[in-house]
This record gives C-alpha cells, structure tokens and sequence, in this order.
C-alpha cells in the first residue's frame, strides 16, 4: 500500500500530468485532445498518460485506433473522501472553538 | 450543527451556529492569541506560526507541526475585513508545492444570542485533491486532517 501511494505521489508531482488530470475530470479525452493545450508532442503526453495509468489514477479503453482516456473511479470518489476529511477536521475544530468561547466573556458594548 | 455542502462543481459552503456574539467569533478567527488554541486539526499537533492579516492586504502566514518531524504551512492575503461580520481571503497551502489559490469568503451574522457563520470556499481542483489525500495517507491520514483544516 505505501509503495502505491508512493507512486501515485509521484504521479501527481509533476505539473503537466496534474494539468491533464484536472482536464479529464470534466470527461474522457483523446491523446490529441490532451496534447493541444500543452504546446507538447503526442509522445510526450503518452509517456505521462503512462505513468498516470500505472499509478492507477486513469483508465483507458479501446476505440478503433484511438485509446481514449478517463479519471479511474478512485481518483472520481476522491471527491466525496475529500469532503468527508474536511468535515471531520473542521469538526474537531469548532468543537475547541466551542470551548474556547464558553471561556471567553463575551464583551459587553459599552 | 455543522453543514458541509458543494454549491455547483466548484464551491464548498459550510455554515456552523456558535454560542457567542459575532464579535468574539469574529475575533477567534483574526487574532493570533485566539485562533492558537483552536486551528489544530489532529490532537497533538501544534502551530508554529501564527500571523493572520491585521488589516485587508496584509499577508497570512500559518504553520503546524506535529512534534516528529511533519508539518507543512499556508500562505495568503486578506483582501476584505469588515468587523465583525466578513472576511474574504485568499490562501494557498504548501505541500510543498504550493496548491492553486482558494478563494474564501466568511460571514457572521447574529443568530438570536449567538452566531451562524457561513463560509463560502473554493474546491481544489481535482489534482490537487489528490495530492491532498495521497500525502496525508502517507502519514496515516493525520497530515491530511490538518492539511485540510487549513482550507479555514
């Protein structure tokens, strides 16, 4: 498990393959779609779309001779993993807050 | 209590009621003194740096540390403070690659004797909600926890 979170790390360390990430996120694309707002060539975009689909991040299928791309349903639930941690943690937070406050006197206007 | 919704595909919207006036919750969120003790994320951790925007313009400056060796930061700038009712900041965290800007806007209006605040902010994209969960599973999620807080 470490080893593979290692590599997913790594996968999202690199700009250019984060970029394309955030672009699949609104829905499947071709490589040459990919490659268009990159000023990079097909080869190029292919290597990271390689370690993108072995960190398990994107899924890619068979399409004549195109092999279209997509997010891999892990990398779609994040979404919901994401929120959830935010809730738990700004949860924690508040609750000290609360605390905090039961031992502030409030200011009364003068 | 709390409530943690998304707003379209790019906004988070959390409102939360508390037991005291807007002033003093107003106060908890902009003065050093009083955000220490309570933007924490995970037991244990502790902030190393605490320097929140006196006046709109001014730079934030935050950092946690959890006492072994793992901490990150957060950087920003307040570009509204209105006593006592709204803020409006931008922020960034570094993991240590800084993430894209998050846009955050939070109000605290009266709600009987106490308060309901509403914070509106900007989700991470989808890479770097990633990163986000990916780092902080490498630390057994608390890295996470806090980094997430720092969305705050």
């Amino acid at each position: 498990m470490a080893s593979g979170l290692s590599t997913t790390f790594a996968a999202l360390s690199d700009p250019t393959r984060r970029a394309i990430l955030s672009r699949l996120a609104s829905g499947e694309a071709t490589v040459m779609e990919l490659a268009q707002p990159f000023s990079m060539s097909q080869p190029a975009i292919s290597r990271h779309l390689k370690v993108l689909e072995q960190a398990g991040l994107i899924l890619r299928r068979i399409d004549g001779s195109k092999r279209p791309c997509r997010l891999a349903p892990a990398a779609i639930a994040e979404t919901e993993q994401w929120l959830a941690q935010l809730r738990r943690i700004l949860e924690a937070n508040y609750s000290r807050l609360d605390l905090l406050l039961a031992a502030t006197p409030s200011k009364e206007p003068s | 209590m709390m409530t943690l919704t998304l707003e379209g595909d790019l906004h988070v919207v959390v409102t939360r009621r508390f037991a005291a006036s807007p002033e003093t919750v107003y106060r908890a969120h902009t003065e050093a003194a009083l955000i220490r003790p309570w933007m924490l994320g995970p037991d244990g951790w502790t902030m190393t740096i605490c320097e929140p925007a006196a006046a709109p313009g001014d730079k934030i400056h935050f950092a946690w540390s959890d006492g072994h060796g793992n901490g990150f930061s957060l950087t920003g700038e307040s570009l509204v403070m209105e006593p006592f009712h709204r803020l409006v900041h931008v922020e960034r965290m570094h993991l240590p690659a800084p993430t894209p800007d998050n846009h955050v806007e939070t109000n605290f209006a009266p709600d009987g004797t106490g308060t309901l605040m509403t914070m509106r902010m900007t989700l991470p994209d989808a890479a770097t909600r990633q990163a986000m969960l990916a780092t902080g599973m490498e630390h057994g999620m608390e890295a996470s926890y806090v980094r997430l807080e720092t969305v705050l």
